[in-house]
C-alpha cells in the first residue's frame, strides 16, 4: 500500500515540475482566444469581424488609428489636413516604412490599396465608401490626396478600421493565407480549426515598444469552454468573451481582470421590408411593440445591455434616446396588427445565427410574439448560412426576422445601401444622409443625425433592442488590454506582463 | 419488473403532460430565471424561468413520440424486406441483404446531418433518419430469425399442403419471430430516444420552443459552472428511459424464449 501511495506521489511530483517552468518562460508571450476563426486573414475583401480581430494593426496598419476611447491619432499617416468642405482630405505618410516582404511603403501603396477596394469584383466591407472616392492623387510618395464625391466628416475614423488596411501590390492576391503588412507581427503558423501564432517582426520601425514575441491565438466557441479555458491558465486573455453568467466567479477570483466596456454594437430584431406584410409599418411597430427589451437583456446577455431605439448608441455624436418611440405594449401590438389588416395567428420565419444572444434572444423574441399572435418559427442557422441567405447584398434575403448584433461604429450608411439586407429604401432617409455627411459643422450634423435616429425609430425599421457591453476577461498580470472597444480589434503593441 | 415499472414512469409522463403540466413550458419568465428549487417550481427553473418540472414532462411526449414513430418506420420496412428477403432468396435476398448493408454504415447523426442540409432541420428529419437508421437491425434480424423458420418442418408440412409462400410467411413465419422482434424493438426505441437527444443537443432534432431532453442539455452546458443541476435532470431522465427498456427488453426476452421458460 505504502509502496503505491509513493510511486502516485512520485508521478504528481512529475506532472506538477513544469508548471513553474512554464510560466516563467511565460513573460514575453500570450495566448489569447477569441470565439470564431477568421475565414481568411484579408480584412479588406471579407467582412467578418473575426479577421480584424487578428490582423487590425497587428499584421496591417491603416492611415489613421482608432484608440480605446473612438478618437483617432496617426498611425501610417503622419498628419492630415481637410478642406473646409469636407471633400478633400490631404495625408501626409510616415517616411521609412517598410512591408514585411521589404518592399516600401508609399503613395502608390494606398492608392493601390484604395482603388482595389472600390474595384468592381471587390468585395470589401466598405467598398461603397471607397466607390465615393471621386480620385486618389499621389502628388509625391509620401502625399496622397482624396477627393470624395461627397463631404465626409468621419473619413479620418472611417479609414482606421480594418477594411482600410494598407496591402502591398505584388502580395495583395495572397494576403488571404500569406497575409504581408506594415504591422509589428507576422503570420507565424495557422493551425485551421484549432489556432493562429503571430510572431514579433524583428524589422518593425518601432520593435523595441513592442513587449511581446509571440502571441498565440485560441479559437473557443463553446461559452462552457472558454470558461473552462480561463479558470484552467490555458489562456491568458479572452476579450468580448460569452461568460455573462459566469462573470460573478471571475470577479471574485484573485487572478483575473474583468473588464465591462462600451461597444457600438447595436444588438436588432431585423425585419425583412421585402416580405408582406412586413412592409406595412403598423405590422413593424407591432413586433416591436411586443416585444420587452428588458427581458430581452436580461434573458440574452444577462443584463450587459442598454437600451437602443434606433441604429445608433450612447456616445456617439448626436445620440437621442429613442427607446420610448416604440415602447413595450403587447395590447398595442395587437391593436396594431387588426389596424393593418393581418389575421392572427400571423407565422413568420426567425432565422437564428450561432452566438447566445441570437438564440437565447430568439427564444425569448418568439414567446413575446407569440403573445400578440405573432408566431415565430425559430430556424437556427450557422454562420455562412445566415450570410449567404440573409445577409448577403446579392443573395436572397430569404428571412422574415433575425437578431444579429451590428459591430461596426458609424454604419448609418448600409440602411441607405439599396441591397442591404433590411430592404428599407426610404428615398426620404437616404436624402437625409446625404445632408449628415455634407453638413461640416458639428452642431448641425448631431442635430441631423438625431433626426435621423427619429426617423428610423418612427419607421419601425428593426426592432432595435440594445447596445452589448462587451466583457473582457484577462489574467491580472496581463495589462495593455482595452476596456472600450470602438470597433473589434485587439492591439497586441500595447500588451505586456507586469 | 422495474424495467416495465420505469418504462410507465415515462409513458404516464408523457401522457401527463397532454392534459396538465405544473406551469406551461413554453412560459418565458426573465424574472424568475435559474431560482431553485422550491415548493412551487419543484425542480426550479432554467435559465428562461421555465419550470424544469414542466419541461421535463412535456420533453418525455417528444421522446415517445420520436421514439414511436421511428421504430414503427424501422419496423414497418425493416420486417418487410426482412420476409421478402427470406421468402424468395436468390438475388431479391442479395438485393435486400447488400441495400442494408449500405445503409448499415450511415449512423443516425450521419443521416440526420445530411437530411438537415437538404430539408432542413426538425424534428420530423430526425424521427425520419433515426426511421432509416432502424431499418438494417431489423431487416437483418428478421431475415435470420425467418430462415431459421422456414427450414423447420411445420413449413416443409405447410408447403407439400400446397400452401403458397406468400401464405406461409404470414400465417407461419410471422408469428413465430414476432416474439424476437418485440424484444429488439424495445431495445431500438431506447437506441432511438438515445438517438433523439443526440440530435437535439447538436441542434439537429427538436427545435425551439418545443421542449425536448437533448436540448435541455444543451442549454444546460452553457450553464455547467453556475447551475450544474440543470444538466442532471435531463440526463436523469434519459438515463430512466434508456435503462427501463433495456430492463423491459430483458425481461420480455426471458418471458417470450421458450428455452429459457423451460430452465425456469
Amino acid at each position: 500500500m505504502f509502496r503505491k501511495l509513493s510511486i502516485v506521489a512520485f508521478a504528481l511530483t512529475l506532472a506538477a515540475a513544469p508548471l513553474p517552468v512554464l510560466a516563467q518562460g511565460k513573460k514575453d508571450s500570450v495566448v489569447m482566444a477569441m470565439a470564431l476563426e477568421p475565414p481568411g486573414l484579408d480584412p479588406t475583401n471579407a467582412a467578418a469581424a473575426a479577421i480584424a480581430e487578428v490582423t487590425l494593426y497587428n499584421i496591417y496598419e491603416t492611415l489613421t488609428k482608432i484608440n480605446e476611447d473612438g478618437s483617432v491619432s496617426p498611425l501610417l499617416a503622419e498628419s492630415w489636413t481637410a478642406s473646409p468642405d469636407l471633400k478633400t482630405y490631404t495625408f501626409k505618410l510616415r517616411k521609412g516604412v517598410k512591408f514585411h516582404n521589404g518592399e516600401a511603403f508609399n503613395s502608390a501603396a494606398v492608392k493601390f490599396s484604395f482603388e482595389r477596394n472600390a474595384a468592381p469584383n471587390s468585395t470589401n466591407k466598405d467598398k461603397s465608401l471607397y466607390q465615393a472616392f471621386e480620385k486618389v492623387e499621389t502628388p509625391d510618395a509620401d502625399t496622397v490626396v482624396i477627393t470624395m464625391k461627397y463631404g465626409e466628416p468621419n473619413l479620418p475614423f472611417l479609414l482606421g478600421q480594418a477594411s482600410g488596411s494598407i496591402v502591398e501590390p505584388k502580395s495583395a492576391p495572397t494576403n488571404v493565407t500569406q497575409p504581408v503588412g506594415t504591422g509589428p507581427y507576422q503570420l507565424g503558423a495557422w493551425a485551421k480549426g484549432s489556432s493562429i501564432t503571430l510572431t514579433k517582426w524583428a524589422d518593425y520601425r518601432n520593435a523595441a515598444a513592442v513587449k511581446l514575441s509571440k502571441v498565440t491565438i485560441r479559437f473557443i466557441s463553446d461559452p462552457a469552454a472558454q470558461t473552462a479555458a480561463l479558470l484552467s491558465g490555458d489562456v491568458d486573455a479572452f476579450p468580448r468573451v460569452s461568460a455573462q453568467r459566469t462573470i460573478a466567479q471571475f470577479k471574485a477570483d484573485p487572478r483575473f481582470t474583468v473588464l465591462v466596456g462600451g461597444s457600438r454594437a447595436k444588438t436588432i430584431v431585423a425585419i425583412n421590408h421585402r416580405k408582406k406584410p412586413l412592409d406595412d409599418v403598423r405590422v413593424r411597430r407591432a413586433i416591436l411593440a411586443a416585444i420587452d427589451r428588458k427581458a430581452m437583456i436580461d434573458g440574452a446577455v444577462d443584463g450587459f445591455g442598454t437600451p437602443i431605439g434606433s441604429f445608433y448608441v450612447p456616445g456617439a455624436l448626436g445620440y437621442v434616446d429613442t427607446t420610448g418611440v416604440n415602447p413595450y405594449d403587447p395590447e398595442k401590438a395587437r391593436k396594431l396588427l387588426a389596424e393593418a389588416g393581418v389575421t392572427t395567428p400571423l407565422e413568420l420565419s426567425l432565422k437564428l445565427p450561432p452566438p447566445s444572444y441570437a438564440r437565447q434572444g430568439g427564444e425569448i423574441a418568439a414567446a413575446q410574439l407569440a403573445k400578440v399572435g405573432i408566431i415565430a418559427k425559430i430556424e437556427n442557422v450557422e454562420w455562412a448560412q445566415w450570410l449567404s441567405q440573409v445577409f448577403a447584398p446579392n443573395g436572397p434575403h430569404n428571412f422574415d426576422l433575425t437578431i444579429v448584433s451590428h459591430v461596426e461604429p458609424f454604419d448609418l450608411v448600409k440602411i441607405t445601401e439599396p441591397d442591404y439586407y433590411l430592404g428599407y429604401n426610404n428615398e426620404k432617409f437616404n436624402a437625409l444622409y446625404k445632408q449628415i455627411v455634407s453638413t461640416p459643422d458639428e452642431a448641425a450634423r448631431a442635430k441631423l443625425l438625431g433626426d435621423a435616429q427619429r426617423m428610423l425609430a418612427t419607421d419601425a425599421v428593426s426592432a432595435y433592442l440594445y447596445q452589448p457591453q462587451l466583457i473582457t476577461i484577462t489574467n491580472k498580470k496581463l495589462k495593455g488590454v482595452w476596456k472600450d472597444v470602438p470597433q473589434y480589434e485587439n492591439d497586441f503593441s500595447t500588451w505586456h506582463w507586469e | 419488473m422495474l424495467g416495465g415499472a420505469l418504462t410507465l414512469l415515462v409513458v404516464a409522463s408523457a401522457l401527463l403532460s397532454l392534459l396538465w403540466t405544473p406551469w406551461s413550458p413554453y412560459e418565458i419568465d426573465i424574472a424568475s430565471k435559474l431560482r431553485p428549487p422550491s415548493s412551487s417550481h419543484w425542480l426550479g427553473t432554467d435559465s428562461f424561468g421555465r419550470d424544469i418540472v414542466s419541461l421535463l414532462l412535456a420533453g418525455a411526449r417528444s421522446t415517445i413520440m420520436v421514439g414511436v414513430i421511428a421504430v414503427s418506420i424501422g419496423l414497418t420496412f425493416g420486417v418487410t424486406l426482412g420476409l421478402i428477403a427470406s421468402a424468395r432468396r436468390g438475388w431479391t435476398e442479395e438485393i435486400i441483404m447488400r441495400f442494408s448493408d449500405f445503409t448499415f454504415a450511415f449512423p443516425a447523426v450521419l443521416s440526420a446531418i445530411m437530411l438537415a442540409a437538404v430539408a432542413g432541420p426538425g424534428m420530423v428529419t430526425s424521427i425520419i433518419a433515426i426511421g432509416i437508421f432502424q431499418i438494417p437491425t431489423l431487416t437483418r434480424l428478421t431475415r435470420g430469425s425467418a430462415n431459421a423458420i422456414w427450414a423447420r418442418e411445420f413449413v416443409l408440412a405447410a408447403r407439400a399442403a400446397g400452401k403458397g409462400r406468400f401464405r406461409i410467411t404470414i400465417e407461419h413465419v410471422l408469428p413465430n419471430v414476432l416474439s424476437i422482434l418485440i424484444v429488439q424493438a424495445t431495445i431500438q426505441f431506447a437506441l432511438a430516444i438515445l438517438a433523439e437527444a443526440a440530435l437535439s443537443y447538436l441542434g439537429l432534432g427538436t427545435q425551439p420552443p418545443q421542449p425536448s431532453w437533448g436540448r435541455m442539455l444543451n442549454d444546460a452546458q452553457t450553464l455547467l459552472f453556475q447551475s450544474p443541476m440543470l444538466a442532471v435532470y435531463p440526463g436523469a431522465a434519459i438515463a430512466i428511459a434508456v435503462l427501463g427498456l433495456n430492463l423491459l427488453g430483458d425481461g420480455l426476452r426471458d418471458l417470450l424464449d421458450p428455452r429459457l421458460a423451460r430452465e425456469r
